[in-house]
């Protein structure tokens, strides 16, 4: 068991209590190793690490993040294990998953 | 292809469709629900706050609670919950679902409930596109279930009763809540949401707009300007330094569904958009075709069971299920119910909507 080390968790809470503790995994971030929560979505782990951006757009290269949350919108979609156009907010981290923000999600 | 036959199936497990799927599976009817999310409850699962009403109506209860007693009830009754798939289209008397893998399932049942819910609008303004511009059910998503901070500093834009919760959810959560910005001289909800925020000390900015939200490529500050009665920007401009901008701008009705199914739909802007024309007890254009909830008109978790509740009753009923005074008398308890729920003066407009709707319906 593992506390996670990051700071935009929300380990205290005055109504849920404390956040459980669980067993890290660990994602591939641009090449850079990033402890996740399993199960819990890829973009919960990238907010957990301050990372607001999934992609940039194709023409004109502009930032995207998360906007509903709930894999409508197509905002946050990002590229896992090479494969482009995943919706980060709603597709949960799997131990060793390799995720890229920077591109374009084509 | 996977397939499946039932009963009776529900399309969405969030508070209406989860009491239809209870009143129906009650009644003896199979019942098989199938939702979206990875977890039964719709958007229950992540309200922490505890609801207003009358005991009868989950009030005093938290939602996620809810969503979990709902769930349990249903599936204690046999209903059988499917999790994870969305419906894609509707062919003939089939409705098929994608999983998240995109396997698809061909399920064909008697009777049909709609229960999709809402899905939130947005404004646009200069920015909006930015990381760090969220919706406010995101905001709750993340911060209540997923536990992360979504912004140290953030600003709500409507002050209706989802930006006040909001709000004070976020300061639940850690964040700085930096204002509220509501377009009309008035504020949008309850007064006690926003007695609530207003004694922690977030300013609640009536009669101001939001023109643009300015970063590199994150959120950094925004501009806001002072607008009249009609929303016309007077010129007067104030700039906030925030991280994120969450947007609590209303909700509509998620129709995709029953327009599928060509459903004679009807417009109210009280009700939150176009909504599928329906009876006293739910039943749409459509024969076999019941709707309940969000999908039915923008409105309460407590309306959205007793809707449900309404359309698992009628289902199971015209199916031969229940006997049919008792059934008869709990119609009308419910709609007595209804009728209560639909009191106060952002009840009694929507009331009214309703009404036509009706009236649309059966003189259509």
């Amino acid at each position: 068991m593992v506390t996670l080390p990051q700071q935009r968790r929300i380990l205290d809470h005055p109504i849920l209590g404390r956040l459980p503790d669980t067993h890290e995994c660990t994602i591939v971030v641009d090449g850079k190793p990033l402890p996740a929560r399993p199960g819990e979505p890829i973009l919960a782990a990238l907010l957990a690490a301050g990372i607001k951006t999934t992609h940039t757009t194709d023409r004109f290269s502009q930032p995207r993040g998360l906007f509903c949350g709930i894999g409508l919108c197509s905002d946050c979609l990002i590229t896992v294990n090479g494969q482009p156009e995943i919706p980060s907010c709603i597709t949960p981290v799997k131990d060793g998953m390799c995720i890229e923000t920077s591109r374009s999600t084509r | 292809m996977k397939y499946r036959e039932a009963e009776i199936l529900v399309v969405g497990g969030g508070p209406a469709g989860l009491s239809a799927a209870i009143e129906a599976a009650d009644r003896g009817a199979g019942v098989l629900l199938v939702d979206e999310q990875e977890d039964p409850g719709g958007q229950l699962v992540k309200q922490i706050h505890k609801f207003f009403g009358s005991g009868r109506h989950g009030a005093g209860t938290r939602g996620i609670d809810l969503a979990n007693q709902l769930a349990s009830k249903a599936q204690k009754l046999g209903v059988q919950l499917l999790q994870g798939m969305s419906a894609v289209g509707v062919f003939d008397d089939s409705v098929i679902f994608s999983d998240r893998d995109g396997s698809l399932f061909r399920f064909r049942a008697s009777r049909g409930i709609i229960a999709t819910g809402a899905s939130e609008r947005a404004v646009a303004f200069p920015g909006w596109t930015l990381p760090g511009v969220i919706t406010a059910g995101a905001a709750q998503t993340f911060v209540n279930l997923y536990r992360v901070v979504v912004g140290q500093k953030v600003l709500v834009i409507g002050s209706g009763n989802v930006g006040l919760v909001v709000a004070y959810q976020l300061l639940q959560a850690g964040s700085e809540v930096a204002g509220i910005v509501e377009m009309r001289p008035e504020i949008g909800g309850w007064g006690v949401h926003a007695s609530k925020v207003r004694r922690l000390g977030v300013p609640i900015l009536t009669g101001m707009s939001v023109k643009e939200a300015r970063g590199r490529d994150r959120v950094e500050e925004v501009v806001l300007c002072i607008v009249d009665q009609d929303g016309t920007p007077s010129g007067e401009e104030r700039i906030i330094t925030v991280d994120t901008v969450c947007l609590a701008v209303g909700l509509s009705p998620r129709i995709e569904f029953p327009q599928w199914l060509g459903c004679r739909m009807g417009f109210s802007v009280s009700l939150g958009g176009y909504v599928p024309l329906h009876n006293s007890v739910m039943e749409t254009g459509v024969p076999g075709w019941f709707v309940a909830g969000d999908a039915a008109g923008v409105e309460e978790a407590s309306t959205g069971i007793e809707e449900g509740r309404l359309a698992g009753i009628a289902a199971a009923t015209s199916l031969g299920y229940g006997k049919g005074t008792t059934c008869e008398e709990e119609i009308r308890e419910i709609r007595e119910s209804l009728n209560e729920l639909r009191s106060g003066p952002f009840g009694r407009e929507r009331k009214r909507a309703k009404e036509r709707m009706e009236l649309e319906y059966e003189t259509g």
